[in-house]
């Protein structure tokens, strides 16, 4: 792939390990220590989140998933804002009035989720919209699961952004359930991507754990949206390790199953081929992995120390007072 | 000069997006067409297709286009063609456009002004006649207006396109063809303000939309008996003008709230709430509504106009208030 060197392949693997660690240490905690925002991890899924933002600007605008932890830290959330977040301190995000997973700060591009799952589609088709009113070329990249898909929202959003040759790219994170619910159950088509044909605009199907694939279609796509050609639909086969939620009464997919896909793990892949390839050797790796782990312990310390908001604060910003910067 | 409401509107949004380039207008059928109402007619001349332009039949998505480019830093206008197709996209302004000011702690802001047609009298039957103020008057981090007059349609409009947040601005059908002198320049009307309408010392009315008119009227009826009746318009359903409601109230000692909602959980629940809160001891007799039937608008003139609270109901129901001055 042109443009992508070492230091970009070993980005990835770090944005990936830092999206694992982090969701690994937050599910451990749970087990032992409830966290107030419940786990919904995407472990498994790294490569999705880190394959779309490599090429992607400050003022690109991301619109994740509750699934799409990495996005959030990729695009420059900080870990300690993120387990803060999650911990419902003061130091997360809107001091404790939001959860982690659904936060924004327009400082540094992620536009905030909602609580109803794909619901930020048509916030999507805003942010383009107002990229082209404005002749700029940023784009609006907005994050979806398979369960998802099927709301009317994805529908009307991917008509509007295609007839008005909108400059968003709809990431379909497929992978495979929609909480409980096997695809096969709740879509009669295999390939979300196809969906696309009949919106009249692109839809490719890419290998979700493969970050390098990821990387190229986004990559691609991009090009499209700034260009002023319109959407893309990317949809990305994957699978999460984890249950729904930390709160899974329980996982009804099959114990083999998930052992296969954990064979398939987009860390090990990239690691695999940086190694393969001798762009990288053990130590290196492993050095960005204790950097990683750093990181994610010192986030954790951060947000156990932080104080809880004051509750005075609850009913504080529900209104925007005028200003004129905006 | 006087201008219709109508025209009102059409010139205002015309003066502010000649004076702002952020501000555009989007729709259903509201470019060439200039909307099925007539109201963005003549827009799409002057300003092109890039300031006002059709969307697709989707309700939710043109919402959610409205939020994400007030966030980017746009001013949009956007045109649901009845306020009863609002509640399809009442997801978007219930969980987006009213929540993102709280869920950034205050550094984001959703400047988008939501206008809607909406009310009784042009026997457009039980999908296109509803009035739905108090539904969104219950959701905290949106701002909810009601302009009566020609006048308050202008200042509204510009208080509301300047205002960071939401605003949803509600027009109704038959005040459409109202005129009145509308002031040049930059005339605003403050939201959260009400007018005295008519000042009177034995009763207030508190009014909104086409029962200001009808207020007026029964106002009229009364002082034929003695009665002078003070009759509050609200302009601004959310957030309520409580100051100018509990001054007149407490000046009048009687209450009596008409809109053409619903009476059960009308925003006439909310005030006579909040005399009651904090005015109690004035009042000389009990807080009376005069409202529509708990029942869908229904189609037929018959039956329309029986569901529709006439000023009629208003002058009776007042003189059962002073009753004893009638006995």
């Amino acid at each position: 792939m042109e443009h992508l060197d070492t230091r970009d392949l070993l980005k990835l693997y770090e944005w990936m390990l830092l999206s694992r660690i982090t969701e690994e240490r937050m599910t451990d905690y749970h087990k032992h220590t409830p966290l107030p925002e419940l786990p919904h991890a995407g472990i498994g899924q790294e490569a999705i989140a880190a394959g779309t933002v490599l090429d992607l600007r400050i003022d690109d605008q991301i619109l994740p998933s509750l699934r799409t932890r990495g996005a959030f830290i990729f695009k420059g959330i900080s870990s300690r804002t993120m387990m803060a977040g999650a911990f419902a301190k003061v130091t997360g995000a809107a001091r404790g009035k939001n959860t982690s997973h659904h936060m924004g700060d327009p400082k540094v591009g992620v536009v905030a989720g909602s609580g109803v799952v794909a619901a930020h589609l048509p916030i999507a088709v805003g942010v383009a919209l107002a990229a082209k009113l404005q002749k700029k070329d940023y784009v609006a990249v907005a994050y979806f699961g398979d369960g998802g898909s099927n709301r009317g929202d994805v529908h009307e959003s991917m008509n509007m952004a295609a007839v008005m040759k909108l400059g968003v790219v709809f990431v379909c994170e497929n992978n495979g359930y929609s909480i409980s619910t096997p695809l096969d159950v709740h879509c009669a088509v295999r390939d979300i991507a196809v969906r696309a044909q009949g919106y009249g605009m692109p839809g490719v199907v890419v290998d979700g754990n493969d970050v390098l694939a990821v990387l190229a279609a986004a990559r691609e796509a991009y090009a499209r949206a700034r260009a002023g050609e319109g959407p893309t639909l990317i949809e990305c086969k994957t699978y999460r390790w984890l249950g729904h939620s930390e709160r899974d009464p329980r996982d009804l997919r099959p114990a083999e199953e998930i052992a296969a896909w954990r064979e398939k793990c987009p860390i090990k892949r990239l690691r695999d081929h940086l190694l393969s390839n001798g762009l990288a050797d053990e130590a290196t790796l492993d050095d960005i992995r204790a950097g990683v782990a750093a990181e994610v312990d010192d986030a954790i310390v951060f947000a156990e120390q932080s104080p809880l908001p004051p509750p005075e604060e609850a009913a504080l910003h529900v209104y925007a007072e005028p200003r004129t910067d905006r | 000069m006087k201008i219709t409401l109508r025209e009102a509107v059409r010139q205002t949004l015309a003066e502010e997006m000649r004076r702002d380039s952020r501000v555009f207008v989007l729709g259903e059928d509201v470019a060439a067409y200039g909307g099925t109402l007539q109201v963005t007619a003549g827009l799409f001349d002057e300003f092109g297709p890039d300031r006002v332009f059709d969307t697709p039949l989707s309700e939710v998505v043109i919402t959610g286009a409205a939020i994400g480019s007030a966030m980017m830093g746009m001013r949009p206008v956007l045109e649901i063609m009845f306020a009863d197709f609002i509640p399809l996209a009442f997801d978007q302004i219930l969980n987006n456009a009213a929540k993102m000011c709280y869920a950034y702690d205050g550094e984001m802001s959703v400047p988008m002004v939501l206008r809607a047609p909406f009310g009784g009298g042009m026997r457009s039957g039980m999908h296109h006649c509803q009035n739905l103020e108090a539904m969104f008057a219950h959701v905290p981090g949106i701002k909810v207006v009601m302009p009566t007059t020609p006048e308050d349609a202008k200042g509204l409009l510009l208080a509301a396109i300047r205002d960071p947040n939401p605003v949803i601005y509600l027009e109704h059908k038959m005040l459409y063809g109202a005129r009145g002198e509308v002031p040049d320049g930059d005339h605003v009307t403050p939201i959260g303000k009400a007018a005295i309408r008519r000042e009177g010392r034995d009763l207030t009315i508190v009014a909104c939309g086409a029962l200001v008119g009808k207020a007026l009227q029964a106002a009229k009826e009364l002082e034929k008996t003695g009665v002078e009746a003070e009759v509050v318009d609200l302009r601004t359903i959310s957030p309520l003008d409580k100051d100018t409601i509990l001054d007149s109230v407490i000046k009048t000692s009687r209450l009596l709230v008409a809109h053409e909602a619903c009476k059960t959980g009308g925003i006439g629940a909310e005030i006579a709430a909040i005399v009651a809160e904090h005015a109690i001891d004035a009042l000389d007799a009990p807080i009376e509504r005069v409202a529509a039937p708990d029942c869908p608008v229904p189609f037929s003139a018959s039956l329309e106009d029986a569901f529709l609270p006439q000023p009629a109901q208003i002058v009776a129901q007042a003189k059962r208030m002073l009753g004893r001055r009638f006995a």
